[in-house]
Order: structure tokens, then sequence, then C-alpha cells
């Protein structure tokens, strides 16, 4: 029996070590974060006032910050809200461009063209501009509330996803499928949603992987500017750029949030590309 | 309600000229593009020689320039006025004002501040007002938090600053990047390839703050080669400029390697190789050239990204750059500074999107069409 597409896709990328290693440290990360705290009853925001700036030990594995807190449970604690913004920006702005891109490549002419000259403009303006006005809009909501980051994140994230569907939907409503299905009467949603999209989704499928680890910095940023609304890997970095000192170094309030970041980051950009490779091998889009 | 359809309405006028012929195109981009000039010049040269000089320029405009850039023109110049419509209604739905912070704020003080500053009530008072102000008396106000300070006053020292660790950083990333992904895409699947788009992998995935804290710690408090922070001399700008510049080289590498491959598979490369031009030369003048296309085409982009990238890491090393008025301005509700920090920025991005549209026009004889 022959293999699908798709199988032959999975089996190209189980043979890439990198995008296996990166979705194994991400599952790792990822469990780590969900399940710890809660198995563990870790409170990142317990201040110890005796045990400042604690260096890593038995008792505190990642040592201790400024006021006393455990390193290992806000690092834990921070990075769901890393990983949550990532999934959840991410989901917004797919929705946002794949539907927009859909529609510019599927009527094409004069509609493609407008709508893609608005998505170039946008792509060349400065994002974090936007990022921080719609954040200040928010900014009076009660912190911890979430959705105004993953709306303003995913609302200028959305654009190398339209432009990538554009393109593929652009080449895939040219196919005889697509003016067979026509002929035979099919509604344009019905032509789109059923017969068009299920091609792209593969396509689809990598760019959200790219684009988690984009949104996930697009965050730290913003904390790190003070503009952060929860705990999250970026302000925890932000704190330990605050004590950065030339007389006494507190390495470990750096690093640790540091290397979550990083390594979150990289694991994130293996996996996609080895998503990429294996789903196009010729590397088309 | 009325706000929000003026900008839909904008938005929809924007999309429209794509319908508009080449002809009326090329008029009204020369006319639009002569406008801003008159107007930029008038302040700094007075009113006749702007007015000449606006009049020379539209026309050599109307005459010269490939309709792919009057094009752009057109669509850019009142996307700007757009985008200050549209900072301007973000930052009013933002809650607080400027005045919200004043101890003893009676609804009386607050009309004399409001009036003493010109920060009207509604969105679009405070818009029409702000653009009377810029286009007749050329000024972008004074800053409603830094006492007695007009926007341009804070700005202009802060301007060279963020253009030169900007345009550092920009020319760093793309020699970096381009040497790093043309010797990728020569040497396609060797160890030199790998350790390459590996460094470019891990360049594209760390956040600038994280390798330019990194740096601060290694160079700066371990070896004490370069200074922790500030602005001054060169050595200051090593680090920012080589933080900022590493996500885009990385970017660029790929960029380069991808294309490298793609060029080198062409034709004209195989004809120029068939000519027996020696491999050196086939690789400067004849790959290298296709290379540079989707570079070209990023560097629009990077360069909206390094500006405002510049926010992080100014913050980070302590430049005085315009980064920090603009996220200081934000925090604190300064319409005005907001305001003339974002005109500021988008100018040169538009500036910048249309010197790499020359420079893609000038790459690709194809687009080089200077007809009606």
């Amino acid at each position: 029996m022959s293999k699908s597409p798709f199988q032959l896709a999975m089996q190209r990328l189980l043979h890439n070590r990198m995008a296996i290693l990166g979705g194994l440290l991400l599952a790792l990360i990822a469990f780590g974060c969900v399940f710890l705290p809660v198995l563990l009853k870790l409170d990142p925001n317990l201040t110890q006032p005796a045990l400042r700036n604690q260096p890593p030990s038995a008792r505190f594995l990642f040592g201790t910050d400024g006021l006393g807190r455990d390193l290992v449970a806000r690092v834990l604690v921070g990075g769901r809200t890393s990983l949550l913004v990532g999934l959840a920006a991410t989901a917004v702005s797919v929705l946002v461009g794949v539907a927009y891109g859909a529609l510019a490549g599927f009527y094409g002419g004069k509609i493609d063209e407008a709508m893609m000259r608005l998505v170039d403009f946008m792509y060349g303006l400065p994002y974090m501009f936007l990022v921080i006005l719609i954040m200040l809009m928010f900014s009076e909501t009660a912190r911890g509330d979430m959705l105004p980051v993953f709306l303003a994140l995913g609302l200028v994230q959305w654009l190398t996803m339209a432009r990538i569907v554009r393109g593929q939907v652009l080449a895939l409503r040219r196919q005889e499928f697509v003016l067979a299905a026509e002929l035979l009467g099919v509604s344009d949603a019905r032509l789109l949603i059923r017969h068009v999209l299920p091609n792209v989704f593969g396509v689809i499928m990598v760019y959200a992987t790219l684009m988690v680890p984009s949104v996930i910095i697009l965050e730290s940023f913003l904390s790190f500017l003070g503009l952060g609304v929860a705990l999250s890997w970026g302000q925890l970095v932000s704190d330990g750029i605050a004590v950065i000192n030339p007389i006494r170094s507190y390495w470990w309030i750096l690093l640790w949030p540091s290397s979550f970041l990083g390594i979150t980051l990289i694991s994130l950009n293996f996996l996609g590309d080895g998503l990429r490779d294996a789903l196009d091998p010729k590397g088309k889009t | 309600m009325t706000e929000i359809s003026i900008l839909v309405l904008g938005i929809a006028l924007l999309a429209a000229t794509a319908w508009c012929p080449a002809r009326a195109t090329r008029m009204l981009g020369a006319l639009l593009f002569g406008l801003v000039l008159g107007v930029v010049l008038r302040f700094a040269l007075g009113v006749p020689v702007a007015l000449v000089s606006a009049l020379v320029a539209g026309l050599l405009t109307f005459r010269f320039f490939p309709l792919l850039v009057l094009r752009r023109v057109l669509f850019l110049v009142p996307a700007l006025v757009l985008l200050i419509y549209a900072t301007t209604l973000l930052m009013y739905r933002a809650p607080g004002n400027p005045f919200a912070n004043e101890r003893a704020t009676t609804p009386q003080v607050e009309a004399a501040l409001r009036a003493q500053y010109g920060v009207p009530k509604s969105a679009s008072a405070f818009f029409g007002m702000y653009m009377r102000r810029l286009l007749v008396e050329g000024t972008l106000g004074p800053s409603i938090k830094v006492q007695g300070r007009t926007v341009e006053e804070l700005i202009a020292p802060a301007f060279p600053v963020s253009v030169a660790l900007g345009s550092l950083s920009l020319l760093l990333s793309v020699s970096l990047g381009l040497g790093l992904g043309v010797v990728a895409g020569l040497r396609r699947n060797t160890a030199l390839d790998h350790l390459s788009m590996l460094l470019a992998l891990i360049g594209v995935s760390l956040p600038n703050f994280v390798l330019g804290s990194a740096a601060m710690i290694v160079f700066a408090l371990w070896f004490h080669w370069l200074p922790v922070a500030g602005w001054g001399t060169l050595r200051h700008v090593v680090m920012p400029a080589v933080a900022l510049a590493l996500p885009n080289a990385a970017i660029i590498a790929r960029l380069a390697r991808s294309g490298m491959i793609d060029v080198l598979q062409q034709d004209y490369i195989r004809t120029a190789r068939a000519k027996g031009l020696p491999e050196s030369w086939v690789v400067v003048r004849h790959a290298l050239r296709g290379t540079l296309m989707p570079v070209v085409s990023f560097l629009g982009p990077a360069a909206a990204a390094t500006m405002t990238g510049s926010f992080v890491v100014e913050v980070l090393f302590a430049v005085p750059g315009m980064g920090q008025w603009f996220v200081k301005g934000a925090i604190n509700r300064d319409y005005s500074v907001v305001l003339g920090t974002a005109i500021v920025y988008f100018g040169l991005v538009i500036l910048f999107n249309l010197l790499v549209d020359l420079a893609y026009a000038w790459l690709d004889p194809r687009l080089r069409s200077s007809g009606p």
C-alpha cells in the first residue's frame, strides 16, 4: 500500500533530528510550566525577606530573587503566560490572516490588489508602535486579564500569514479540481472552505508554528518595557537585567528565565523549520 | 462612532488607489510629492525657494520616476495622514488623559490646561488642530509633560542618535547576513552551510535584549572591553548596534542563502559559466544581483523593525534616542510627544520604503518602465 502525502511528511519530520529534539524539549517545558506549579504547590509570589538573593541551592534549585521569591516557581508560572500568549495570539492572527488571505486570493484581480496593498503597507509599519498603542487602550483592564495582549499581538502578526495563504489560494484557484467544482455549481463559500482551504492546511501549520516564537518575543519586549500584564519570562528577564551591577553578580536571576525563553524559542523555530521541510520538500513557499 | 467611520472611509479610499489609472497615478503622485517637499522646505528655506523646488521636483518626478514609485507615493502620503489620525484615536481611546495626574485638577484647571496645551476633549478636534499647527506653523507643538519644551526640541537631539544607531545596525546586519548567507548558499549542504544556518536560527530565535544583556555581562562587566551603557563614544555604539543587528542579520542570511541557491540554478548563470567566465566573476557580477532582490525587499520591514526594535535596546543600554520619548510619552499620555515621534518614525519608514522601491527598480530591469 502506498503512503499518503501526510504519512510521507511525518516520515520526513521524524528523520529531522533537530526538529524532534525541539519538539521533545517543548513538550517537556510545556509540561513543566503547566503541571509542576500545581503538583509541587509552588507560589511565585510568596516573599521570604530572610531569604533574599539566595544563589541556587538544594532548597531553591534556581535561587531566589531580591524579594526572596523562589525562582523555580516564578520561571514555571511565567512560562505559562509566555506560552499561552504565544498560542492564543497566534490563533488570533491565524484566523485573521487566513480569512483575509483566502478572500484576496480567491477573488483575485483588483480586490486582491487593493487588499494586498494594505498588507504591504502595514508590513512596513513599525509594529511595536501599534502594539504599544493598542496595549495602552486596554491599560486599565484588570492586571492579569490577557485578552488585550492576545488581540494586540495577534492583530499585528497576521500579515505574513495573509500573504502566504493568498499566494497559495491564488494558485489553487486555477487548478482543474476547483474549476470542476465551480462548474458543478458549488457556492463560493463552500468552494473555498471545502475544496481550497484544506489544501493550504499544511502551509498554515508551518507558519503558525513559526509565528509562535515571534509572538513570544513581542510579548517579552512589552514586558521589558513595563507594558506587560502578567508574570512572564520577558518580565523575569527584565528583573534579571535590572539587577546587573558591577559589584555583586546575581547571575541566576537573569540566567534561568533567559535560558527557558531562549530554549523555547529555538525549539519552536527548529520544529517549524522541520515541519516546513517535511511538508514542502521543494521549498516552494 | 463617526470617528471610526472616518477611519474606515479613509482605509477604503486608500485601497481605492489600486484602481487609479496609470496616467492619473503619475499626476497625483507627482503632485503629492511636490506638495510634501514644498511643505517641508517652506520652514527650512522660506516660501519662494520651497515653491520653486516643489514645482521643479514635481515636474521631474512626473517625467522621470518609475510608475511603481509614484504609485507608492500616491498611497503612502495619504496613508501617513491616516496613520496620524489613527494614532490620535488610539491615544484618546486609552484610559486617562495627560492631566489626570495633576494635583487638584478641578474642571476649571483642566479646561485651562487643555486650552494652554491645545488638547481638546475630542480626538477629531485634536487631530484637526494638530494638523493645522503642523502644516501652517510647522511645529510639532509643546510637550504636555516636559514643561516649557516643544516636541521638536525634545526629538532634535534624540533623532541623530536613533538614526546613527539604526543605520549602523542595518549596515551591520546586511553585511553580516549577506556574507553568511552567500557563503552558505555557495557551499550548500556542507558543514559550513549547516553551521551558518544554525547560527542564523539562533539569531532569529533570541530576543535582542537577551543577547544584549548577555553581551553586557560578558564584554562590559567581565572583560571591561566596552562601557556598560550610555552614549557618546564609538565604543558605546558597539553593543547596542550589534544586539539590534543580529536578529535581522539572521533573517537576511536565510534569505540570501535561499536566493543564492535559487539564482545559481537559473539559465543566465549557466550561460555566464558557459562563456568561460571565472566562477568568482559569475558569483559577484551575476549571481549576487539576483540574490540581493529578496534581501532588498526585506529591508523596508527590517528598517521599521530596527527602529522600533530599538525601543528595547535603547532602554537596555540607556541610549538617549527617540524610543525612550515614545515609550515615556505613551505611558504618560503625552499626546504631542507620541504623535511627534510617530510622525518621525512613519516618515522615516516611508522614506525607506521608497528607497527600497528605487533600489528594486535598479536591480531588476523588468521593473524599470517609466512609460505612462
